[in-house]
């Protein structure tokens, strides 16, 4: 499976996490090119059919981050996606995909290197676990 | 006072005694509607009705095994704006424990209105009840509810009751300000009245039927009914775990949907005013349709059948009463009913919540606090 590289989907905040991978470019940081960053205006927008959507249409995994407990810029959009992935992540390993598809981090907007570290992780994750079923097998 | 009281039953007609209470809410003066199971006149069908004039009461049939509709629905749409009345409802237990997750959604109020619970026997699918009348004579109600009492099997021949209400663990309507009791009452001479709320100890006041203490073997009979069916739950779920336990078998499980989305249209939690799936999102430009049979080869259409049903369950799971109408409305016969009853249990437990169990518990989207579920958050989960 060594050849094998995984496409993720990534729902950044604009606030924080969008920031620090602005952060992490502008600082010549690199990460690895398999993330494909869709920038919310809060993590709190994430739709779970958004998450389901792209696991369903084959990416590998989805990783959706924002602004620490505290920092969300809307108050409290974090705390409402906890719930979402928390209810994702409830009935999605039901229908075989494994919880490490589906990641939720807090990463601030000073956090560039955090932010390569974690991702960088998570793609070496996804490898292990290898492709997801809905890109081996025909669904919708 | 007391909370318990005796209602009459004569000739072993339970709904000759069923027709005598609602004549008595209905003369209530502040009561000026009651809701309620109906035989219609044209039909040997049961549909809930709104009924003002005592007279049609004779047709109201709450023990038949006909269950068309989750009356939620109906509830809701007659509470959602002061209507200007009181109105009594007449429900199964799963309906008011929908109709509860409603009120929670701001969808249905309890104010004016009185909900009277009887225990449930249970209904038919849609298509067995319309085979079972059609077989049985004007009586099926009374042979209905004669064979359940009894510890028997619900008809002759291959019909039994849906398989929501076999593994249905909520028979007892504890919801409602009235319950009516049945298991473990000797329905030959009476049926037990009881006030569970203040709203219903008020009513009872004024209906004034004679005190009763519940019968001594009436917990006993409860209980071991909902063993058996929660038994019966759990071997449905594992089934149902076995049968779905990776993309490709859900696929195959939905296969012959036709995304006609009966299912959330029977559903009674299915909240949305408006369904995103029939909205403009899912209204795909044609080029679209080619470009995706252009990438994989091969594009099933109607597309977006298991988005659907698992955006579904993000939706309704928690708030799932298990009354099985989404199986009902199937036009393909998938077992849906079990399928979103095995994701509820999991979302349900998750949040430590139980649809129906209490108004005063949020529903699970509609609250976050500051510290919790941290095992969701970071890489290591």
């Amino acid at each position: 499976m060594s050849d094998f590289e995984p496409t993720i989907v990534a729902f950044f905040c604009n606030w924080c996490t969008y920031t620090a991978a602005d952060l992490a470019g502008t600082s010549r940081l690199s990460y690895p090119p398999n993330i494909k960053i869709i920038r919310m205006m809060c993590s709190g927008m994430v739709d779970p059919k958004y998450v389901i959507k792209a696991l369903l249409e084959g990416a590998d995994g989805v990783i959706v981050s924002g602004c620490n407990p505290g920092d969300c810029h809307y108050i409290n959009g974090n705390y409402k996606a906890r719930r979402r992935v928390k209810l994702l992540k409830e009935i999605l390993p039901r229908f075989g995909f494994e919880p490490e598809r589906l990641r939720l981090t807090w990463i601030a907007a000073s956090d560039g290197v955090l932010l390569a570290e974690i991702l960088q992780e998570m793609v070496d994750q996804i490898k292990t676990l290898g492709p997801s079923q809905a890109r081996l097998n025909m669904v919708i | 006072m007391a909370t318990t009281a005796r209602l009459e039953v004569k000739n072993g007609d339970l709904l000759a005694a069923l027709e005598a209470f609602s004549r008595r809410i209905l003369d209530c003066d502040d009561i000026g509607a009651i809701l309620a199971p109906w035989r219609l006149p044209m039909k040997n069908m049961v549909m809930p009705t709104l009924l003002t004039d005592p007279d049609r009461l004779k047709n109201i049939d709450p023990l038949s095994p006909a269950f068309p509709m989750n009356s939620a629905k109906v509830v809701s749409r007659i509470t959602r704006k002061p209507s200007g009345s009181r109105v009594a409802a007449l429900l199964r237990p799963c309906e008011i424990r929908a109709f509860h997750e409603l009120v929670k959604l701001h969808q249905g109020s309890m104010e004016d209105l009185v909900i009277i619970g009887v225990d449930c026997l249970g209904a038919f699918s849609n298509r067995d009840y319309a085979k079972w009348v059609e077989e049985t004579d004007a009586s099926v109600t009374k042979t209905f509810y004669t064979r359940i009492l009894n510890g028997k099997y619900a008809a002759d021949g291959n019909i039994d009751l849906a398989a929501a209400c076999r593994s249905c663990e909520f028979p007892v309507a504890e919801g409602a300000d009235i319950s009516i009791g049945l298991y473990g009452v000797d329905t030959s001479s009476m049926l037990l009245l009881e006030a569970r709320t203040d709203q219903g100890r008020a009513l009872f006041k004024k209906l004034d039927y004679p005190k009763a203490e519940a019968p001594a073997q009436r917990k006993k009979a409860v209980e071991e009914l909902v063993a058996e069916r929660t038994a019966s739950r759990d071997r449905m779920l594992s089934a149902t775990s076995e049968a779905t336990d990776s993309l490709e078998k859900l696929a195959g499980y939905l296969a012959s949907c036709v995304n006609c989305y009966n299912c959330r249209v029977a559903c009674p939690v299915c909240y949305c005013r408006e369904c995103v799936f029939v909205t403009d999102v899912f209204d795909h430009d044609s080029v679209k349709y080619l470009r995706w049979a252009e990438r994989r080869g091969a594009v099933k259409m109607p597309t977006d059948t298991v988005l659907y049903h698992i955006t579904r369950m993000v939706h309704m799971s928690t708030a799932c009463v298990g009354c099985g109408q989404c199986s009902n409305a199937c036009p393909n016969d998938i077992p849906v009913m079990e399928l979103f009853r095995w994701a509820a249990q999991g979302t349900q437990s998750a949040f430590d919540y139980e649809a129906g169990r209490s108004l005063d518990e949020k529903p699970p989207m509609s609250e976050f606090r500051e510290e919790e579920f941290e095992e969701v958050v970071g890489l290591g989960s």
